[in-house]
């Protein structure tokens, strides 16, 4: 699914909407995570997962080919954690809908 | 990193000032729009939102884990887990922001 056809698809179930209201819906949320990203901040939307960013700091690298090292500097990096609910709908029986089954899938924590 | 927490009551507001429906419908709107991408992993199906990034859902075979505690060796069985790909503008924007001024505040993971 693409995002035109995220946006068909809301558009059917809230016919009462102009499209061009559902795309602006749409792009606002993502919007909004994007903005949060670049201050630093964390999105946690429960059930789903929570975005966040990672400070990879920086290190001196290799060019594999040839060897040299290369410095590479810091940088950041935009970070998804599926969230519990959704973890567990991805892994109930059948791959339906409405998990049922959390499955005991042991987590390694971090 | 250094700041604060976005929820869904943050979404909402913004979907309420950017359309102008109702805070509880923008809220209902905001709910619509994660549970429409919620049900297409789960399907199977990848979504994908073009300068935001991927998601898609990836099957990981069963492997004997280990208690990092305690040393113990746990069977974990295999699974379906949801990967997120941010898009090369996102990494971009991330990055335009964070390491430039701000870095020595938001320097602690």
């Amino acid at each position: 699914m693409i995002k035109s056809e995220l946006i068909a698809r809301l558009a059917e179930q809230n016919p009462h909407l102009y499209q061009r209201d559902v795309e602006r819906i749409v792009t606002t949320v993502f919007n909004e995570i994007t903005d949060a990203l670049q201050r630093g901040d964390r999105v946690e939307l429960r059930g789903f997962g929570a975005f966040s960013v990672k400070r990879r700091p920086a290190r001196i690298g290799r060019n594999p080919r040839t060897g040299d090292s290369v410095s590479v500097a810091e940088k950041f990096v935009p970070f998804f954690k599926t969230g519990k609910e959704l973890r567990e709908r991805l892994n109930a029986s059948g791959g339906g809908s409405a998990g049922t089954d959390p499955n005991a899938v042991p987590e390694i924590s971090d | 990193m250094a700041g604060n927490t976005v929820t869904r009551a943050q979404l909402s507001e913004a979907v309420y000032q950017e359309v102008g429906l109702s805070r509880n419908e923008s809220a209902q709107l905001v709910e619509s729009v994660l549970s429409e991408i919620c049900d297409s992993l789960v399907q199977g199906e990848s979504v994908k939102v073009s300068s935001f990034g991927s998601f898609s859902a990836r099957q990981k075979g069963g492997r004997i884990g280990r208690n990092p505690k305690t040393g113990e060796e746990v069977p974990i069985a295999p699974r379906r887990v949801l990967v997120f790909r941010p898009s090369h503008v996102l990494k971009e924007q991330v990055n335009r922001h964070l390491s430039g001024s701000a870095r020595e505040e938001s320097a602690v993971d």
